[in-house]
């Protein structure tokens, strides 16, 4: 019971209060300083093998597709395809095995196996991706701005303005009326800088003192979730 | 010629995810996986450039004597992974509490001495003679109040406390509706980049190489 339950709580309290006490006490008490140091230096190698651990979990989950023959199984082995070459080059040019000299540029001034394939299979597919969704927000756009209420038609109007006002478009539609092609930008402006700023203080503020409490809540060992234990 | 490689390959399988618009089929599910893949493979090699490299391995093989202390995340790193092995997973528990509970203590003080105490004096601190008018700064002042009484629950939002808060909900349209503009904008403007790649870089490349 006290390895497997109290003895991680017991790590979550003082590791956790770490970075708290040294920022109240970092100058004035030594050894603070240190403590630190040291918890930060080796936080921060934790972090790198934490983000392995989920390539861990995406080989094991698509080797068992391939092995069951689940359906789309032989889209498993284009994923695994290209993390394990990817994340090979990524490895070798890392720890400079070989003739993987460094990760971006290699000895002779050419690209390493690394960069080539971020800059033509990794850049591409990302922005491709990511790009596609022009075509979905147009019809996410007219589901979420059709007039139906007030709420829906101040969201519909700030994006319209703040699109209009921030292309050549908007000043050009406008330019026919007196000031046209001022008072767009400065009504864009007024936007994100008043009633825009206002709501996304509100939203950080708000998310900030909650994820702060959900921070003391894990130091004070009741949040208990992320180690698979119930609540206290 | 591994530039011309490099670019039709790009360009093929911008057209394979493209191909979603006309509906699901294997060339986009193709691309998605390598997608995928490769994305991971990045950061597999983005975080052993600069994390494991640097702040393990060479100070560790270069000057042992000095750095034997990194032998402690080194297994403690290690020790994450032992949640593989259904018999002794319970010890990956020490090294997730020591990860998590020094990213909550960061995490704590960053958003109350970065976030919540510099949002709240921009606010409050001046409300006349600030880079704001003085109408502009009272609309702020409300803006931001009735939004947090909108994501304030522990009361019930009837009377005052309803009308309050439903002037949350209009300021929280407005900024939905800017950050949809702009999330808009960034979208088209990726997709301009892509068709410049189809039909500009791919054909100057493939131009220069024919030549």
């Amino acid at each position: 019971m006290f390895w497997k339950l109290r003895l991680p709580l017991i790590i979550t309290f003082f590791v956790g209060i770490v970075p708290i006490v040294s920022f109240f006490l970092t100058e004035r008490v030594p050894g603070v300083s240190f403590a630190r140091d040291t918890v930060e230096r080796y936080m921060i190698i934790i972090a790198g093998f934490a983000l392995l651990l989920g390539v861990v979990n995406v080989i094991q989950g698509n080797v068992r597709k391939i092995e069951r023959r689940a359906p789309g199984w032989p889209f498993a082995i284009s994923l695994l395809a290209g993390l394990i070459i990817m994340g090979s080059f990524g490895l070798l040019s890392a720890f400079r095995v070989g003739p993987f000299q460094g990760i971006l540029t290699a000895p002779d001034g050419g690209d390493t196996p690394f960069f080539w394939m971020t800059r033509n299979l990794f850049n591409p597919l990302q922005a491709a991706m990511f790009s596609l969704l022009a075509f979905y927000i147009a019809s996410a756009a007219f589901r979420a701005f059709r007039v139906r209420n007030l709420e829906a038609t101040i969201l519909l109007l700030a994006a319209f303005l703040v699109m209009l006002g921030r292309t050549p478009l908007g000043e050009y539609v406008f330019s026919w009326l007196p000031g046209g092609e001022r008072w767009l930008p400065a009504a864009t402006d007024w936007i994100m800088a008043v009633p825009n700023a206002a709501a996304q203080r509100g939203i950080i503020i708000g998310a900030a003192l909650g994820a702060a409490s959900l921070s003391l809540r894990v130091i004070l060992g009741i949040e208990r979730s992320y180690l698979g234990m119930r609540e206290k | 010629m591994g530039e011309l490689i490099g670019t039709w390959i790009g360009a093929l399988l911008t057209l394979c995810i493209f191909s979603f618009l006309y509906r699901d089929n294997p060339f986009f599910r193709f691309a998605e996986s390598l997608f995928a893949g490769v994305s991971l493979g990045y950061y597999v090699g983005i975080v052993a450039v600069n994390t494991l490299a640097p702040n393990l391995f060479q100070p560790l093989f270069g000057n042992f004597g000095e750095n034997w202390d990194l032998l402690i995340p080194l297994l403690l790193g290690i020790n994450l992974y032992t949640r593989f092995i259904p018999s002794i997973a319970w010890l990956a528990r020490l090294s997730l509490a020591a990860y998590i509970a020094y990213y909550v203590g960061i995490n704590m003080v960053q958003k109350l001495q970065g976030e919540v105490v510099p949002q709240i004096g921009s606010t409050i601190l001046h409300p006349i003679g600030g880079s704001l008018t003085p109408v502009d700064n009272l609309i702020m002042i409300v803006g931001v109040l009735s939004v947090l009484i909108y994501f304030y629950f522990s009361i019930e939002h009837k009377a005052a406390v309803g009308v309050v808060s439903r002037v949350g909900i209009w300021f929280l349209m407005l900024g939905f509706g800017a950050a949809f503009g702009y999330t808009v904008m960034a979208r088209v403007s990726l997709l301009i980049g892509r068709m410049n790649y189809l039909f500009i870089d791919t054909v100057r490349v493939t131009s220069q190489h024919l030549s």
